[in-house]
C-alpha cells in the first residue's frame, strides 16, 4: 500500500485516530493500523508470532513514523530481542543508542518472592512512565504480560492492578501492544480481554493434515470498519507479511491485447492470435501429455518478447525443467540468465496453501512479472481439500488479474472422462481451458488437443493432434474420415493410403485415355475416307455438270451454225 | 534513612549481620505500613544486627529497572546470602520471619 492509500483511507474516517504499523497488508485490513493512544491486544498460541508482531510495530513506528517505542519484555532479555530482530536486519542496539527504541526486560520469578501482605504494582507504574518519558515514546509493547500471573500469586490485587495500567496507559496517549497467550475456550489464558477492549487481534497457527497456515483475525476494533476474515500471514527474513484477502467485486480492468501460447498453431486455434493479456489459462491433461511442455512454450514466447515471467514449480526443480526442455528445443535457461525468467520451485507440502498464497503475492510484488505459470496446482490438493485450493486460486486469479498478469495454470486430471469438466472445480473462473487429451488405439498414445472454453473469442471446435518434435511443439489436424478420428500412425496409415488410391487412380486414368486415342484416331481415319470418298462423288458430279454444260454448248453452236448455213442458202 | 551498626561486620555476639533495602513509594499506606513492620521485626528479633535503607522509587526511577521492581513494597535481604524478595507490607510476620530464617 503507498502513502496516497494510507492518505485516503486516514481521510475517510476521520473519527478514530489510527497509528500506521508498517506490517505489510495488516494496515490495508485495519484501514490504516491500530487505535491511536489505545491498547490493542494481541493474542494467540506459542509461536504464532506475537512477539515478532509487537517487535515489529515498535521498530517500524520508530524507523518509519518517528515515534519511538518502549519494548517490555516479560519473557526475552534485551540481548535476545535484538538478535532476534538482527536476522530481520534491524539494530536494536543501535536503535536504543538513538533513543528511538527502549528495551526493558522484567524479570519476576515465584520462587525467588515472597509475598507477605498486601502490595500494588506501583513499581512497574513507575518503570514504564520512567522508560516512557526517557524517550519520549509514543507506543508501548508489554509482552506478554500474563507472565506477572505466574509470578505474582495474589490475582485479586494483580487484575485490579492491570485494569489501573490500562487506563493508565490511555492517559498517556500511548498506542499499547499488549500481547497475551491463548487459553483453552477463551482468547488469553488469564482474561485480558477483559481489560482491553478496543481493538483484538488473534493470530494461530493452524495445522491441518500436518502442515501448518497461520491466520490473522481482528476479533474486534471498536468504532472502526475492518475485515472479518482470517487473513494469513507469513513469517520470513522479512518480518510478518499479512495476504489481504482480495475484494470480492468482479471489477477488474480488462486488455484487448493478446499474447500468443508460443505455438503457432495453438493461436490459429484460438482466433488467430492467442490467449488475451491478463486472462487466466488452464492447462489440464493426463499424465504425460504435455502440460509442461505447454507451458514452457508459453514462457519461451513471452520472454522472447522481453516479458518477465515467474514461474512456479511444485513437481520438478527448474535445473530439470531446463533440461528436459531442451529435449524440445526450448532453452529456458537463456532467459534465466537474462533475468527474464525465474523459478519458484518447492514442494507444496512446505507449507500451506495460504503460505503458498502470501509467498506467490510477494515475489510477484517483487519480481512484477507480466505472466506467471503455476505447474501443476493438482499438487496444491495434497495440502487442501478442492474447496479450499478454489478458494486460493480464485484469489490468486483475483489478484493476478487486478495485475494484469497473465497466468497459466497446469492440471493433471485423473480422470479422462471428458465429462469431468471440472477440474479442480477451477474451469469456471479460468479464461481459457485447454484439454490435452489421451487418444488410444491400434497400441498406442497420442495426443489430442482440444480448446474447451476460451472467453470471448472465436476459438476452434476441433480436436487436434498434439506433437511434441525435438523442434518444439505442433498441432496437427487429425484425420476425420469414414473411421472416425484417427491419430499417430493410424493417421500416418490413412494417409499412406490415400496416397495409394491417388496413384491407382493415375494408372486406371492412364490407361482410359489410352483407349479413348487409339478410338478417336480409328475415327478419325474413318472420317478421313469418308471424306476421300465423298469428294470423288462430288468430283464425278461436278465432270457430268461440266459434260453436260460442255454438251449443251456443243449444241447450241451446232445449232446456230444449222442456222446460219440455211440462211446463206437462201 | 538509614538505621545503626556497623557495616560488614558480624553482631556484637559473632552471629551475621543482615542487611536490608525497603523500597516504597512515597507515603502510600502500604508504604508506610511496611516500614513500621519491618522495623518492629528488627528491633524485636535482631536488634543490632542489621542495617535497613530504605528508597522511596518515585524519587530514583532509576532503581525501578535495574533492581527489576514490579511490585512494591519491596524488601530485599542483601546479606546474609542467598537474596531473598519479600513483596507487600509486611504484616504477615510469621512469613516473614520464616523467609529470613530467623524461625523455623
Amino acid at each position: 500500500m503507498n502513502s496516497s492509500n494510507y492518505q485516503k483511507v486516514i481521510q475517510s474516517l476521520p473519527a478514530l485516530p489510527k497509528a500506521l504499523t508498517g506490517i505489510s497488508g495488516f494496515d490495508e485490513i485495519t484501514n490504516g493500523g491500530l487505535p491511536k493512544g489505545r491498547p490493542t491486544l494481541v493474542c494467540g498460541g506459542p509461536g504464532c508470532g506475537k512477539t515478532l508482531f509487537s517487535l515489529e510495530f515498535i521498530v517500524r513506528g520508530a524507523l518509519e513514523f518517528n515515534e519511538p517505542g518502549v519494548f517490555v519484555a516479560f519473557e526475552e532479555k534485551a540481548d535476545e530481542l535484538a538478535a532476534n530482530m538482527a536476522s530481520l536486519g534491524y539494530d536494536l542496539i543501535q536503535m536504543q543508542n538513538d533513543q528511538l527504541l527502549k528495551i526493558d526486560h522484567v524479570h519476576i520469578d515465584r520462587s525467588e518472592i515472597e509475598e507477605t501482605g498486601e502490595y500494588d504494582l506501583e513499581g512497574l507504574f513507575i518503570r514504564l512512565g520512567y522508560a516512557i518519558d526517557s524517550i519520549g515514546a509514543k507506543r508501548v509493547v508489554l509482552d506478554t504480560i500474563e507472565n506477572l500471573f505466574s509470578g505474582l500469586p495474589n490475582h485479586a490485587i494483580l487484575r485490579s492492578e492491570l485494569r489501573r495500567l490500562f487506563t493508565w496507559l490511555k492517559e498517556k496517549g500511548v498506542t499499547a501492544i499488549i500481547t497475551g497467550e491463548q487459553g483453552t475456550g477463551t482468547l488469553t489464558r488469564d482474561g485480558l480481554e477483559e481489560y482491553v477492549s478496543d481493538c483484538v487481534i488473534l493470530l494461530q497457527h493452524r495445522v491441518v493434515d500436518q502442515i501448518s497456515t497461520r491466520l490473522l483475525r481482528i476479533v474486534k476494533y471498536r468504532g472502526s470498519v475492518h475485515g472479518t476474515n482470517e487473513y494469513p500471514y507469513l513469517i520470513d527474513e522479512d518480518g510478518i507479511s499479512v495476504l489481504p484477502v482480495t475484494s470480492l467485486t468482479l471489477d477488474h480492468p480488462v486488455s484487448e491485447e493478446r499474447v500468443s501460447s508460443g505455438i503457432p498453431a495453438l493461436d490459429k486455434m484460438l482466433d488467430g492470435q492467442g490467449f488475451y493479456k491478463g486472462s487466466s489459462i488452464l492447462v489440464s491433461g493426463t499424465a504425460g501429455t504435455g502440460k509442461t511442455s505447454m507451458a514452457a512454450s508459453f514462457v519461451h514466447a513471452a520472454c522472447q518478447r522481453g516479458e518477465r515471467v515467474l514461474y512456479f514449480a511444485f513437481e520438478e526443480s527448474p535445473q530439470q525443467i531446463c533440461r528436459n526442455m531442451r529435449s524440445i528445443g526450448i532453452d529456458l535457461q537463456a532467459h534465466m540468465e537474462k533475468g527474464l525468467l525465474r523459478f519458484q520451485a518447492s514442494r507444496p507440502t512446505l507449507n500451506g496453501l495460504e503460505m503458498h498464497l502470501v509467498t506467490i503475492h510477494k515475489l510477484i510484488n517483487e519480481f512484477k512479472p507480466q505472466a506467471v505459470v503455476l505447474d501443476p496446482i493438482t499438487n496444491l490438493v495434497t495440502i487442501g481439500s478442492l474447496r479450499e485450493v478454489r478458494s486460493m486460486l480464485i484469489r490468486l486469479i483475483d489478484f493476478l488479474q487486478s495485475e494484469q498478469i497473465t497466468v497459466l495454470f497446469t492440471a493433471l486430471s485423473l480422470h479422462t472422462i471428458i465429462n469431468e469438466q471440472t477440474d479442480e472445480g477451477v474451469s469456471s473462473l479460468v479464461d481459457a481451458w485447454l484439454l490435452v487429451r489421451d487418444i488410444e488405439s491400434n497400441g498406442e498414445r497420442n495426443r489430442g488437443l482440444y480448446v474447451m472454453k476460451s472467453r470471448g473469442m472465436k476459438h476452434s471446435n476441433q480436436v487436434r493432434e498434439f506433437v511434441i518434435t525435438n523442434t518444439g511443439m505442433d498441432l496437427i489436424d487429425v484425420y476425420l474420415g469414414s473411421e472416425g478420428v484417427l491419430t499417430g500412425s493410424a493417421r500416418e496409415a490413412q494417409q499412406l493410403q490415400k496416397a495409394t488410391e491417388v496413384a491407382l487412380r493415375g494408372h486406371a486414368l492412364t490407361h482410359k485415355d489410352r483407349e479413348i486415342e487409339r478410338k478417336r484416331l480409328v475415327l478419325e481415319s474413318k472420317i478421313a475416307s469418308l471424306k476421300e470418298e465423298f469428294e470423288s462423288v462430288q468430283d464425278e458430279l461436278n465432270r457430268t455438270f461440266v459434260e453436260e454444260d460442255l454438251r449443251k454448248e456443243i449444241i447450241e453452236q451446232n445449232r446456230d451454225q444449222l442456222i446460219r448455213n440455211r440462211h446463206n442458202d437462201e | 534513612m538509614s538505621q545503626s551498626a556497623p557495616e560488614d561486620a558480624n553482631g556484637p555476639d559473632g552471629s551475621e549481620l543482615y542487611r536490608f533495602r525497603l523500597y516504597v513509594t512515597g507515603a502510600s499506606t502500604y508504604s508506610v505500613r511496611a516500614i513500621a513492620n519491618i522495623k518492629h521485626i528488627c528491633e524485636t528479633h535482631l536488634p543490632g544486627r542489621y542495617t535497613l535503607t530504605i528508597i522511596d522509587v518515585h524519587q530514583q526511577k532509576q532503581f525501578a529497572e535495574s533492581v527489576q521492581i514490579i511490585a512494591l513494597p519491596l524488601l530485599i535481604k542483601e546479606a546474609p546470602w542467598p537474596e531473598r524478595r519479600f513483596i507487600g507490607d509486611l504484616s504477615d510476620t510469621d512469613k516473614v520471619l520464616k523467609g529470613l530464617g530467623i524461625i523455623g
